[in-house]
């Protein structure tokens, strides 16, 4: 089976760093001709313009061709096709498959029956793990190390996907957690399990400001309406957790705010144009880090 | 011994095959279909809510002429952890099994998750297994979601699987 990219844990920490050390290579010369006998698929049975954007946005600048589709509707899935028909004959016309389904586990079992290395974009609910790579490329890149940080996590972390693949990730190091979310979108007691079986310290908190002094990375997440069953219970709470620039008065000198974006009203636009604001840079860190995955598969480097 | 004596006037006695005891009543049913009894044409005897000193109540099942391989066995971990399968040749228990937790499930178990994969496609289901406290519990290989005890369902085999004598 070639070596696919599923889960955040298939990776040991010296291949995330690896990884992470391609991404700074790339970032150094994003034009590179390495792929350029090669055609990467990408194949988005749910819409995500953004991750598609960013993974093509990769392929094209190692000098590979894209081939793909963008959501399912004109292909032969409405016709009733089974995901394993479409990775069998995608993996036959393709080097690299980057896969983007609404079902769990669907890019674990895509990566079964492929021939090609598999670049999982997202599986429902499950796993990211380009988007975690990136984050941990923007906190190396602006820390200088991924060791010894303070991460402040805000907002849903109940059922945030990227946060609690980066926790895993960042808990192979040695980080200091701050969980700050109202009790309905609270970090789910398994993750806080895994952080205290590995020593690491982590702290609860409802209130954001009295954090930001000692946080290396604020890492701030959007809560979404359709998550609360009480609609009055999102009103009260949209807002409890919005970041203004008053707010980061006073903070360290290195504090960056990542956000996996799309944003909503969680980052107020005065933060934008403070030296802390870091989530469109983090966006653009995605394509080299993307760069070094597709690399990595491949064993080209 | 007396426990043995008693059983024996409870459920009649076989000649060759296997007795698979301590089983928890609620799972007798599932124990046949996950070993496939109801398709088999062997003899089956069963007795449930017996007494028992380790469960309380437990259930018993003796199938003439047939024996188990280690992976039989296994196959009904998750729903009698307790199990024991007792080899009988000429009336004498000349063998005990215990029922052992693999490390890995394949297809017995359902996954809990409405949105994983394998609840969807015609996808095997896949688990490591982790015991914890409060039994065994399942992370799923495709989903990475837990399955515990309670949440548990099992996919209902018609295949036969047991090995004849």
């Amino acid at each position: 089976m070639p070596k696919s990219l599923i889960s955040i844990h298939d990776l040991a920490k010296e291949e995330m760093l690896h990884i992470l050390d391609l991404a700074a290579q790339f970032e150094q010369n994003p034009a590179s001709s390495l792929l350029n006998d090669k055609v990467i698929a990408t194949i988005f049975f749910e819409p995500s313009t953004r991750t598609r954007l960013s993974f093509e946005t990769a392929a094209n600048r190692l000098g590979a061709r894209v081939i793909g589709f963008s959501e399912t509707g004109s292909t032969s899935v409405t016709k009733g096709e089974s995901l394993k028909d479409t990775i069998k004959m995608v993996s036959h016309y393709a080097d690299l498959i980057v896969i983007r389904h609404p079902l769990d586990g669907s890019a674990r079992y895509a990566s079964e029956v492929s021939s090609v290395p598999i670049v999982n974009a997202g599986d429902g609910t499950n796993q990211h793990p380009s988007q975690t790579l990136l984050d941990m490329y923007s906190i190396l890149k602006t820390q200088q190390s991924l060791d010894g940080l303070q991460l402040t996590m805000v907002g849903d972390l109940k059922y945030g996907r990227t946060v609690h693949s980066l926790l895993q990730a960042m808990a192979l190091f040695d980080t200091r957690f701050i969980f700050v979310a109202p009790p309905e979108l609270a970090m789910p007691s398994e993750y806080k399990q895994f952080l205290h079986h590995r020593n690491l310290i982590f702290k609860e908190s409802r209130d954001l400001l009295p954090h930001i002094p000692d946080t290396d990375i604020l890492y701030m997440t959007r809560v979404q309406a359709e998550r609360f069953q009480d609609p009055m219970e999102y009103e009260k709470v949209k807002n409890v957790y919005a970041l203004t620039a008053s707010m980061l008065q006073p903070c360290k000198p290195n504090l960056k705010i990542l956000h996996p974006l799309p944003r909503v009203n969680e980052i107020a636009t005065d933060v934008d144009d403070t030296p802390q604001a870091y989530y469109f840079e983090q966006a653009r860190n995605g394509v080299y880090t993307r760069m070094a995955i597709i690399a990595f598969l491949l064993g080209l480097k | 011994m007396n426990m043995d004596t008693d059983k024996k006037l409870k459920v009649s006695a076989i000649k060759d095959g296997t007795v698979i005891d301590r089983i928890p009543p609620q799972s007798l049913f599932k124990v046949i279909e996950i070993l496939g009894l109801d398709q088999t044409g062997h003899q089956i005897t069963f007795g449930t809510n017996l007494e028992s000193k380790h469960l309380g109540k437990k259930a018993i099942i003796k199938i003439a002429d047939s024996f188990f391989e280690d992976e039989d066995v296994n196959r009904i971990a998750l729903i009698a952890p307790d199990a024991k399968f007792n080899v009988i040749r000429n009336y004498e228990v000349v063998e005990k099994r215990q029922v052992e937790i693999p490390d890995q499930i394949r297809g017995i178990a359902r996954c809990v998750n409405p949105k994983c994969i394998t609840n969807h496609q015609n996808v095997e289901t896949r688990f490591t297994t982790k015991k914890e406290r409060g039994g065994i519990s399942l992370v799923c290989h495709y989903c990475e979601k837990l399955t515990n005890a309670k949440s548990l369902q099992i996919i209902t085999k018609s295949s036969a699987y047991t090995t004849d004598f």
